[in-house]
């Protein structure tokens, strides 16, 4: 076995046999899962709470409105008088009482309207009084201004604008939100494989810096060698952990489903918020047509192109990184003196999440777009985020595709030749704590 | 080629600061070669350059008359004072990863491990955890795998640090016999006793410059300065020493009035003898005539300090 081999080979072994790995390796589905499965349930326990409200109704109006429906319960008094109303009400444990008193018109039998609780009424329950109030009184002024109720019935209609492609393909809203969030999902794995595997390779060197193995090995391969051999053995073992993950989480998923009875359908906001990391499509629920319709979009996306531009992003880009946080391991002597350095590191790869989802959103095409997925310290992540519209016509020009990449491995090379410098000097370095001064004198050694 | 490494000129240089400024060695095969030199005078670096950690700014290095070369690398053991192991490794395993990146098969490396664990008496260590040991017997194991892979070079920076005396006894005749075996070895350290005891070689480096190299004995009789422990049976010291004081420095006299014992230093104008004892004999008997030889100690301090009064 070639020593780079030999190297690749101990760190991942050190690394996978590492105690607190294999912790979260097992432990991490099993969370996810939980919290997913516990919010879940809790929205559907939530929805399940049935609130009993009695109401006291002494007027001629609201007599169609308050009506029990799954959530709100209502017990209507008769002939009561308010105190009375409201000691029956608390004895027999209902949520509220909701008085309407008998006024000569609806607007004061509105204002003088009173709910009563134990404790403060929950938001959602006084909303929908509310609504019932407003309905009512919008209808009346209506009703003033010469509209029937019939006429009314209709101007609740909601609107929809119907959108199309210029040749005629039937075109949904939030489908571009929608294949920002597919591309956004990986970049967003990116991101988190970079932040998490970087701060590994990191402190892997700074363990060999303290125990002062590093001059050891260093007679016997050289350090760019040593560094490489890190960065793709650490790199390894994220890929097995996330391999693990993945397939864990999604069968533990299935399994918790099926034990909860959880529908996944209609918990479309969680499974969502775990799909698109995230990100909130707002979008009013679909008819099944439309489901279909969206399915239809989601297997139009260009998936095999999309998974090759993710390998080359995520290869480049990840080097790219984690050479750097070799670097910062290399500098310092312990884990306490990185902040100063791991600050600016991780800042283009916020900039890049953040700023992509809110341009790329608005605009896939737009000129910060663009300008952040050539960008190299930004572009594995945002031009992701862009691709999932396809690539050349209608989508990412070709020219932008090219030159992101071509600046990318430029970027490559030019950082992964002063990080193996810095690394070469600061690993036989002891008991200095480096300033960016002296880090950049360094590369002149 | 008796020389198994020979350096030129060797320069090297970080930022302002000149860490070695044309050191010339020429370190001679099957010997032990010492490396002196105060804190921060260059042999760090010198050492490192030797392993091809860091490259000189310019002059050369020749291994076995070839210029060094990467493939060098597998014939030089290194044992450096800043050393380590990983703590949460297994001892065996570690171990053999040493030597495979030394360029040992994994087989060899293990029939070798074995024979020097069973050795150094540590056999049944191969499955401890590093952090379990303490660091003598850490330092074991290093010594062990900087010699496994049967370098023609071995270098070592304070190899007796963290050892009991036990233990650096121990290592103190592994290295002796390793040098019996024909292996050339650079030995660096700032224990002159260890120096006087095991090197036939020595170069002091002094900021950054060379300034003394050479075999021992050769270098402790340029030092020698003809000064003689003499001892001798009188019965009047006073007698013997006045008409001696004025011709030669004498220090150090003592008398023992019960024995009639008489010692004292005395520097002589050559290493010519011969008339002073005949002079001495004839006036009494001598007990002792034994030439003070100069300590490694003494040679690196007087001649750091002159170095240093020099500029």
């Amino acid at each position: 076995m070639n020593k780079l081999g030999l190297i690749i080979r101990r760190e991942y072994l050190a690394k996978v046999r590492n105690k607190s790995f294999v912790v979260m390796t097992f432990l991490s589905p099993i969370l996810m899962v939980g919290m997913v499965v516990l919010i879940a349930y809790l929205t559907k326990l939530n929805d399940s709470e049935k609130h009993v409200i009695s109401v006291l109704n002494n007027s001629d109006y609201f007599s169609e409105d308050f009506i029990s429906t799954e959530s709100v319960g209502y017990i209507h008094f008769t002939n009561l008088d308010l105190e009375t109303a409201k000691d029956s009400a608390a004895n027999l444990g209902f949520y509220g009482l909701l008085y309407i008193p008998d006024e000569e018109n609806l607007e004061t039998v509105a204002e003088k309207a009173y709910f009563y609780s134990k404790e403060a009424a929950s938001t959602q329950l006084l909303s929908r009084i509310e609504n019932s109030f407003q309905e009512r009184l919008r209808q009346r002024k209506l009703e003033k201004l010469g509209v029937s109720s019939e006429e009314f019935a209709q101007i609740g209609d909601t609107f929809e604008i119907q959108t199309s492609t210029f040749d005629g393909e039937q075109n949904l809203k939030g489908v571009n939100e929608l294949k920002v969030a597919i591309g956004g999902a990986f970049g967003y794995l990116i991101m988190m494989f970079i932040i998490i595997y970087g701060g590994f390779v990191m402190r892997s060197v700074i363990e060999e810096k303290t125990s002062r193995i590093i001059e050891v090995i260093v007679s016997s391969v050289k350090p760019f060698q040593l560094m490489l051999g890190k960065i793709i053995g650490t790199s390894l073992a994220g890929i097995t952990q996330f391999a693990i993950w993945i397939i864990s989480a999604s069968l533990l998923l299935f399994v918790a489903f099926a034990v909860f009875k959880i529908d996944p359908a209609t918990m479309n906001s969680t499974a969502d918020l775990t799909a698109n990391m995230g990100v909130n499509v707002d979008s009013p629920i679909p008819s099944n047509s439309q489901l279909i319709q969206y399915a239809k979009e989601i297997y139009k996306v260009p998936w095999g192109m999309l998974i090759f531009f993710f390998f080359i992003y995520f290869i480049l880009g990840y080097l790219i990184y984690s050479s750097i946080y070799a670097a910062i391991g290399a500098a310092v002597d312990n884990e306490t003196d990185t902040q100063q350095f791991i600050f600016p590191v991780i800042l283009p790869l916020m900039l890049a999440i953040y700023v992509g989802f809110f341009s790329v959103f608005s605009n896939p095409h737009g000129p910060i777009a663009v300008g952040f997925s050539l960008f190299p310290l930004t572009s594995p992540i945002v031009m992701l985020m862009r691709l999932p519209n396809g690539l050349g016509e209608g989508g990412v020009p070709i020219w932008q595709v090219v030159t992101s990449i071509f600046l990318l491995i430029l970027t490559f090379i030019g950082i992964v030749w002063m990080a193996a410098k810095i690394y070469r000097v600061g690993i036989l370095m002891y008991g200095k704590k480096p300033s960016y001064k002296e880090i950049f004198k360094w590369l002149k050694y | 080629m008796n020389n198994i490494l020979v350096t030129k000129e060797v320069t090297k240089q970080f930022g302002d600061y000149k860490a070695l400024n044309k050191v010339s060695l020429e370190i001679p095969k099957n010997s032990i070669y010492g490396l002196l030199g105060p804190n921060g005078a260059g042999k760090t670096t010198l050492i490192r350059i030797i392993n091809q950690i860091t490259f000189p700014d310019s002059g050369t290095v020749f291994f076995d008359g070839a210029p060094l070369e990467p493939k060098h690398i597998s014939m030089i053991g290194y044992l450096p004072e800043e050393r380590g192991l990983y703590k949460s490794m297994k001892v065996g395993e570690q171990a053999l990863y040493l030597a495979q990146l030394k360029g040992l098969s994994k087989s060899e490396a293990k029939d070798r491990l074995k024979y020097w664990f069973d050795r150094l008496e540590i056999g049944d260590w191969w499955n401890k955890k590093v952090q379990e040991l303490s660091k003598g017997m850490a330092q074991k194991i290093q010594f062990i795998v900087t010699v496994l892979h049967r370098p023609k070079l071995l270098i070592f920076d304070e190899p007796f640090s963290g050892f009991d005396p036990i233990n650096a006894n121990i290592i103190k005749d592994e290295i002796l016999e390793l040098k019996n075996e024909g292996t050339s070895i650079i030995f660096s350290t700032h224990r002159m006793e260890s120096v006087e005891e095991l090197c036939d070689h020595i170069a002091l480096i002094h900021q950054s410059e060379k300034i003394l190299d050479g075999k021992l004995s050769d270098i402790k009789k340029a030092y020698k300065n003809n000064i003689y422990d003499v001892g001798v049976q009188v019965a009047n010291a006073d007698a013997l020493l006045n008409p001696m004081k004025e011709k030669f420095q004498i220090s150090h006299s003592t008398y023992h009035k019960d024995e009639e014992l008489l010692n004292f230093k005395i520097q002589l104008p050559s290493n010519d003898t011969s008339d002073f004892l005949t002079y001495l004999s004839d006036k009494t008997i001598v007990n002792q005539f034994v030439e003070q030889v100069p300590s490694a100690n003494e040679i690196f301090i007087r001649t750091v300090q002159d170095k240093d009064a020099h500029e």
